[in-house]
C-alpha cells in the first residue's frame, strides 16, 4: 500500500492505530519525493532522512505516552518556503534568501509541530509569492504532476503540485491574491484560504501584508477543515489576528446542503472563461442545486476593477515590506560596492528576480508623494466599494459559486511575457482577499486534455464552515481523482 | 503605445526609492512596463469614489497594545549567523559616515 495515497485523515487514523509507524510514513514520503522529484520539482530544500527519521521517532514516543491527541499527528508535511522555520533554510525562492536559516518558526507551522506534525520539506513557489505560475522562483520552475510540460499554477505551487504527486500527506500554503486557490484548482487539490486574521501571520515573510493569509492544501475538504483546525490560532504576536468564537471547522463536515442559498456572478462567466472550465463549474453548482441548494444567478458588479486594485496595494505593500532585504541581516549581500547605499542597490538589484522588482518599483511609485492620492487612495477606496458588493451579496446568499481560474493550467513559458495577461488570470480570486473573504478552491473535473479544473466557493468573512458544508457535500458526489504520475507508483522503502 | 509615458527622470526617481539599481536595458523595459501597468490602473478612474473613505483594513480592529516585555531569549549568535559580514558580535556594514 501506498501511504501517500491516502488522505491525512486517513493516514493520521493508522498511525493512531499502530497499523503503521511514524517512522514508515515519513520513509514513505521520503521515498516519493526521492522518485518524483526530478519530474516535479516541488521543493527548494528536502530535510535530510536522518532529521525527519528522528522527528519521526520523537513524534511516537509522544504518542505512545498519549500526549498527542491530534488527527494529524506523524503525519508527514511539506511548508511553502516563506515561512520561517527554526534552523531550516527558508529562501522565499529568492537568491537574497538563499542562504537564510530563520532563529524561530512561523506560529502555524509552530501549530502543526504542537500537533505532531512531521515536517519533510519546503515547497518551491514565485519568487516572494509574486507570480501565478511558480516559473518566477529562483532554483528553478516546479512541473504539473498532471502533465510535466504544464505549470503547477502559483504562488503556492510547490506546495499544491507536491501534494497532487503525492510527495506528502498535505502542505501549508499562503494566498495573497489567489496563491493558495489557483494551483489547487491546476493541480487538482483542495485548498482553502481562510478568512483573513484566522490563522497567524507570524513568520510569515510578508508580501502583502493585508492580504496574506496561510492556509491548507490537502486531497480534500475534510483534511483542510482537520488542518485549519490545527493551525488557526489568536496570536499576540500579530496584530492583525483575530480571536474567533468557533474553531471547530470539521464539525461542519456534513453532507446537506438543503435550503443553502448559493449566488452564481453572472460578471465571473463573462469573456476571457474558457468554455471547458465554465461547463465543469455549472455542472458543479448543478450538483449542488440537485442535494437541496438554492441556486441563482446575481451581479456581483465590480469584478473587472479588483485587478488594478490589487496591483497597487499589494505592490505598495511589498515595496515597504521588501525594504528590509538590504545586504545586511540576511544571507546575501552584492560584491564591490563604494559605501552603503551602493551596497544596497547593488545586493537588492542583484537579489531580486524580475516580476519582484516590477512589483516594487511600481509600489514605490504609488506611494511617492504627488501620485499617492491617485493611486494608493483610489485603489483603498476601490477596495471598500468592493467589500460593499460582497456584503450586498452576502446579505441573499451564503455563499458565492464561481470558477477558480478563466483556463486550466497554461504551458510552462507561455506566461511571464505578459504580466498585465497573467494579472488577468487570478480576476476570481483576487477580489476575495481584498474582502478578507474565506474561499476554498475543490476539484470539480478535467479538461479535454486531462488537465483539472477547480470549484471555487466563498464565503463572508468567518462563514468557513459554510464552505467546509457544502464543498464537503459537494466532494461526496465524486472519487478524488490521482493524477497520473502518483498512480505510477512508488517502490516501497 | 501606452497612454501614459515615463519619463527618464521618474525612473531615475522610483530607482532610488525602490533602492534598486537597474542597468539601461532594464531601465527601458521598466519604464514600458509602468507606463502599462498605470494604463491599466487608470481603469480605476472610471469609479466614481467621491466620498468613499479609503478602506485600509476589512475588519475595524484597532492598535493591539500589549506591555513591552521581552519574551525571547538572547539569540543574537543565530541571528548573527544570518549575517553576510560580522564583526565583534555585530553587523558590519560599509562606513556611513565621513
Amino acid at each position: 500500500m501506498n501511504l501517500m495515497s491516502l488522505t491525512a485523515a486517513e493516514l493520521g487514523k493508522k498511525i493512531k492505530s499502530g497499523e503503521v509507524s511514524v517512522r514508515e510514513a515519513a520513509e514513505s514520503s521520503l521515498a516519493a519525493i526521492r522518485e518524483r522529484e526530478t519530474d516535479v520539482h516541488g521543493f527548494v530544500t528536502v530535510v535530510d532522512e536522518e532529521t525527519v527519521l528522528a522527528k519521526a521517532d520523537e513524534v511516537q514516543r509522544r504518542l505512545s505516552e498519549g500526549k498527542l491527541v491530534s488527527p494529524l499527528a506523524g503525519v508527514p508535511v511539506a511548508v511553502k518556503d516563506n515561512m520561517c522555520t527554526e534552523g531550516l533554510l527558508t529562501t522565499c525562492s529568492s537568491r537574497i534568501l538563499g542562504n537564510f536559516k530563520p532563529t524561530y518558526t512561523a506560529e502555524a507551522v509552530l501549530n502543526l509541530e504542537r500537533a505532531g506534525a512531521v515536517i519533510v520539506g519546503k515547497t518551491n513557489m514565485d519568487e516572494f509569492a509574486m507570480g501565478s505560475t511558480t516559473e518566477t522562483s529562483y532554483f528553478g520552475v516546479t512541473r504539473n504532476p498532471w502533465n510535466t510540460e504544464h505549470v503547477p499554477g502559483g504562488s503556492s505551487g510547490g506546495s499544491c503540485a507536491a501534494v497532487a504527486a503525492e510527495e506528502c500527506s498535505y502542505a501549508l500554503g499562503s494566498d495573497t491574491g489567489g496563491s493558495i486557490r489557483q494551483p489547487s484548482s491546476f493541480c487538482g487539490v483542495t485548498g482553502i484560504k481562510p478568512t483573513y486574521g484566522t490563522v497567524s501571520r507570524y513568520g510569515l515573510i510578508a508580501y502583502g501584508s493585508s492580504l496574506d493569509q496561510i492556509g491548507p492544501v490537502a486531497k480534500d475538504v475534510t483534511d483542510c477543515a482537520l488542518i485549519l483546525e490545527a493551525i488557526a490560532s489568536h496570536d499576540p504576536k500579530d496584530s492583525t489576528s483575530v480571536r474567533r468564537e468557533d474553531y471547530q471547522f470539521t464539525q461542519a463536515l456534513v453532507d446537506d446542503v438543503s435550503g443553502m442559498k448559493i449566488g452564481i456572478p453572472r460578471d465571473y462567466f463573462g469573456k476571457g472563461l474558457d468554455g471547458e472550465v465554465k461547463e465543469a463549474v455549472m455542472r458543479a453548482a448543478k450538483v449542488l442545486e440537485e442535494k437541496g441548494a438554492l441556486v441563482e444567478e446575481f451581479d456581483l458588479s465590480l469584478v473587472e476593477y479588483a485587478i488594478p486594485a490589487y496591483y497597487v496595494i499589494a505592490s505598495a505593500e511589498a515595496s515597504s515590506n521588501l525594504a528590509r532585504f538590504d545586504g545586511v541581516k540576511y544571507a546575501y549581500r552584492g560584491e564591490d560596492y563604494a559605501g552603503l547605499h551602493q551596497m544596497y542597490k547593488k545586493t537588492r538589484s542583484e537579489g531580486f528576480g524580475a516580476e519582484v522588482k516590477r512589483r516594487i518599483m511600481l509600489g514605490s511609485f504609488v506611494l511617492s508623494s504627488g501620485y499617492y492620492d491617485a493611486y494608493y487612495l483610489k485603489a483603498l477606496r476601490t477596495k471598500a466599494l468592493i467589500k460593499r458588493a460582497f456584503d450586498r451579496a452576502f446579505e441573499k446568499y451564503d455563499l458565492i459559486l464561481g470558477p477558480v481560474a478563466p483556463t486550466t493550467a497554461p504551458k510552462l513559458g507561455e506566461s511571464l511575457a505578459d504580466p498585465i495577461k497573467m494579472y488577468l488570470g487570478d480576476i476570481y480570486t483576487i477580489s476575495v482577499n481584498l474582502a478578507g473573504l474565506p474561499g476554498i478552491s475543490v476539484p470539480c473535473g478535467l479538461d479535454g486534455n486531462g488537465m483539472p479544473v477547480g470549484l471555487q466557493l466563498i464565503g463572508d468573512c468567518f462563514q468557513e464552515k459554510k464552505l467546509f458544508r457544502a464543498a464537503y457535500a459537494y466532494e461526496q458526489t465524486r472519487a478524488y481523482r490521482h493524477c497520473p504520475l502518483a498512480q505510477k507508483g512508488v517502490s516501497e522503502a | 503605445m501606452a497612454k501614459n509615458v515615463i519619463s527618464d527622470e521618474t525612473i531615475e526617481y522610483v530607482g532610488i526609492l525602490a533602492k534598486l539599481d537597474l542597468s539601461g536595458a532594464e531601465k527601458e523595459q521598466a519604464k514600458a512596463d509602468m507606463a502599462n501597468m498605470l494604463d491599466y490602473i487608470d481603469m480605476l478612474n472610471e469609479l466614481d469614489t467621491t466620498g468613499v473613505e479609503p478602506m485600509s483594513h476589512v475588519f475595524p480592529v484597532h492598535n493591539v497594545f500589549r506591555e513591552d516585555v521581552v519574551a525571547n531569549g538572547d539569540d543574537r549568535e543565530n541571528m548573527l549567523a544570518n549575517a553576510p559580514e560580522r564583526k565583534d558580535g555585530c553587523y558590519k556594514v560599509p562606513k556611513t559616515v565621513e
